[in-house]
């Protein structure tokens, strides 16, 4: 029997029961306060702290959350290296001019760019914001994504205005004997 | 001189649940906020963030467990 059963009053009788309102012992009370002699303040306090618990609880699910990201990062298969392959000739692009060619077979569409005598740059054709193909604008030094409006430059890739957060992968390049290769691809960076 | 250690009882210790449910629930917002950016940043291709966020989530979890050692420490 809890203390405030006995009749005994006192400060425990708030952390272990309830003091009736008319001061009367508990055996007076009715039915539903001897069945359920619990305050709503003391109510509260334990569905509170429980509430803090089972909120802890998400904060453990979050941190595992955060480390299944590192270990599909660490067990992540690292892609083979690319070997260097010729996408076009020199002569085959004006200052200004753009193809479209594909690095390494079967990959999505990229674009070659001739932006100078002997400058190229290449990106991904694919706009990182829904996937539209992107456009040289050359003699604004961007290139577009007219779907939505997104702009990047046209020297490093990243965006400059518009809804796209991330930069267009890079095709890396190297001119060799009037031929431009691609011997790489590296990867979005915001 | 004797210290005698005052006993709240649990109406006077809500403020106190209630103030560390506020900064547990701070505390978990800011660690969805890490696990979105960091799966954000792991797709783009950016692996160098994932191991700081963990770390700071981590951190974040033993405050989240200190708070509520506390508050079970009150009873």
């Amino acid at each position: 029997m809890i203390p405030s059963q006995r009749g005994v009053e006192g400060p425990r009788d708030l952390d272990h029961g309830t003091v009736p309102p008319d001061g009367r012992p508990m055996a007076e009370q009715p039915k539903w306060r001897r069945d359920f002699p619990i305050d709503w303040a003391q109510d509260e306090y334990v569905s509170r702290r429980e509430l803090t618990k089972f909120i802890v609880l998400t904060s453990a699910a979050l941190v595992v959350g955060q480390f299944w990201i590192v270990l599909k990062s660490a067990l992540a298969r690292r892609p083979a290296p690319l070997v260097g392959e010729p996408i076009a000739s020199v002569d085959e692009l004006s200052i200004g001019g753009a193809k479209t060619f594909t690095y390494p077979e079967g990959s999505t569409p990229r674009l070659l760019v001739r932006t100078g005598a002997t400058a190229f740059v290449a990106y991904d054709q694919q706009c990182t914001h829904l996937l539209c193909p992107v456009v040289p604008a050359v003699e604004l030094g961007r290139l577009h994504c007219p779907c939505h409006n997104g702009w990047f430059d046209l020297e490093t890739g990243r965006p400059l205005a518009g809804p796209p957060q991330r930069a267009l992968p890079r095709v890396l390049l190297h001119v060799r004997d009037g031929s431009v290769y691609a011997t790489g691809v590296e990867a979005s960076a915001t | 001189m004797t210290r005698r250690r005052l006993r709240m009882v649990r109406a006077q210790r809500m403020p106190i649940v209630n103030a560390m449910l506020a900064f547990v629930v701070l505390i978990v917002i800011l660690q969805l906020w890490l696990l979105t950016a960091t799966m954000n940043a792991y797709l783009g291709g950016d692996t160098t963030t994932v191991v700081p966020a963990a770390l700071a989530s981590l951190v974040c979890l033993g405050l989240n467990s200190g708070l509520l050692w506390y508050l079970f420490g009150l009873d």
